[in-house]
């Protein structure tokens, strides 16, 4: 496993980082890399069969604090104010949310609470560009290799280090993973999760009632902007003005520095605001 | 760690720590009891008690118990499976002292007589730690094939059974020996790099001093 981004980024040389963590998984074993592919691959299933049963109308978790609201933003994305694409983008990433609150079948992807942004930027990127599966799942292993580094680093723990460990980690995760899809080189990957990253710098871990609900699967929502917003920006040819590794090593810092009751524990944060009546 | 322990696991919502972590102990008791319990007393503790329903660790736990894997989708309806089955199922808060937030305490029952009490944490990312057995304190994952002995402490125990995995040509990776008191009742914990066969399972609970032999297998 890579330690640091610039790790990632020697590693990938002229390829990508997609190839050097296909390599990483299978132990420097070539042979062994089909069989990690497939195994990535059926993850990707996961994530769509996902997506498609978070958008059910009738979806509701237990707590009945969400569900059925990814059903209302697929119907809204047509004349979403921020497009199409990113309405069915955010779509997307509210459908694995909810089937995840509603006790369905998911991916985490780096944690539960996260799962929504990988697999709505992924499939959305499939959908208005026409990537394979294939190429899906190779944007999946640069996602694994650039969380594992964040791991490494910081946290993908809510409870050590706030949402911006979740769905800040899955961020950039996904900017990095849609930069290598559109053909970029992996420096620029690495500049997209570190623009994801600086974007999530500070967010609290703040479940009302303590279910990974609210905000959570709107955090998702907005994780998923996040991440192709930052893709935007180093596709565009902007160069991170910040180390990546000194980003996550500030992440990691910030999350220390947050109180108890920012870091999962339903105090403070939207888990102190009333829960309206409906 | 691995790329799939971020990129995974494939699990039923909504937490890794408070529904995955959940079943997975769940599943490991049973295989420690042998069987599926037709009686289990649970008992929750911390963040566990406070947001069970919510997080569906009743379901995931119960789920477990009757042998489902995490990324189950009948742990869902794993309450009204096991009401089906004719599984006794009790929840309770469990008093605690400066335990691990996410714990749980298991008393189970076979058909077969047999019983189990079980502690253990759901230490994040759908990762668990069994900490007691029968109260006696132990410390192992069942994340690799793990062999759980019943022992008599003493001495040749410990030799009686690495000779026999040795012969198997099955290599420890970590082993871990648990006692109460000195010459009393043991447990021995040995995480395998190869899964033995039932045979050696066999020739293993038919060493002198040795009173159960239970293999969990890693998923």
């Amino acid at each position: 496993m890579f330690g640091t981004m610039k790790e990632l980024v020697e590693a990938a040389g002229s390829g990508t980082i997609a190839d050097a963590a296909k390599r990483e998984q299978a132990g420097g074993n070539i042979a062994e890399i089909p069989a990690q592919v497939e195994r990535m691959g059926r993850a990707l299933e996961v994530m769509r069969a996902s997506s498609e049963e978070g958008a059910q109308p009738d979806l509701r978790s237990m707590s009945g604090l969400t569900g059925g609201g990814a059903s209302k933003l697929f119907a809204h994305a047509g004349r979403a104010a921020s497009g199409p694409v990113m309405g069915r983008a955010i779509a997307r990433a509210l459908a694995v949310a909810e089937c995840n609150a509603c006790m369905g079948k998911i991916v985490a992807a780096p944690t539960a609470g996260a799962c929504g942004i990988l697999p709505a930027a992924l499939l959305t990127m499939q959908e208005t560009r026409g990537y394979s599966d294939e190429e899906l799942t190779d944007a999946l292993f640069t996602a694994a290799a650039v969380g594992a580094v964040i791991a490494a680093r910081a946290s993908i723990a809510g409870a050590e280090g706030g949402c911006q460990a979740e769905c800040g980690t899955a961020s950039a995760m996904a900017a990095a993973a849609v930069c290598e899809l559109e053909g970029a080189s992996a420096q620029t990957a690495v500049d997209a999760a570190a623009f994801a990253l600086m974007a999530s710098m500070g967010l609290v871990c703040d479940p009302v009632r303590g279910l990974v609900e609210v905000p959570c699967v709107y955090r998702n929502v907005s994780g998923v902007a996040n991440a192709l917003t930052a893709a935007d920006l180093a596709l565009s040819g902007i160069e991170c003005p910040l180390e990546a590794d000194d980003v996550v090593d500030a992440m990691k810092a910030v999350g220390d520095a947050m109180p108890a009751s920012l870091r999962e524990t339903g105090e403070g944060g939207c888990a102190a605001c009333r829960v309206r009546e409906r | 760690m691995d790329y799939f322990d971020i990129i995974g696991p494939v699990m039923i919502g909504p937490s890794s720590s408070h529904t995955a972590g959940a079943a997975r102990i769940g599943r490991v008791a049973r295989d420690l009891l042998g069987e599926t319990p037709v009686r289990a007393d649970i008992g929750l503790y911390g963040s566990f008690e406070k947001t069970y329903q919510g997080h569906g660790t009743d379901r995931a736990v119960v789920g477990g118990l009757m042998g489902m894997n995490v990324d189950d989708p009948r742990l869902r309806s794993a309450l009204r499976l096991a009401k089906e089955a004719g599984m006794e199922v009790a929840f309770r808060p469990v008093p605690l002292r400066g335990a691990h937030p996410n714990t749980i305490v298991l008393q189970i029952a076979g058909n077969s007589g047999r019983t189990l009490t079980v502690r253990a944490a759901s230490v994040g990312g759908g990762r668990v730690m069994i900490q007691e057995l029968n109260g006696m304190e132990v410390n192992f994952s069942g994340e690799a094939d793990t062999l759980i002995i019943r022992h008599l402490d003493a001495p040749g125990a410990i030799a009686r059974v690495t000779h026999v995995l040795a012969e198997a040509q099955i290599n420890i990776a970590t082993m871990r020996v648990f006692r109460k008191k000195a010459g009393g009742e043991a447990i021995m914990a040995l995480e395998l790099d190869k899964l033995p066969e039932a045979e050696i399972v066999t020739a293993l609970k038919d060493l002198r001093g040795i009173s159960d032999v239970t293999l969990l297998k890693k998923r």
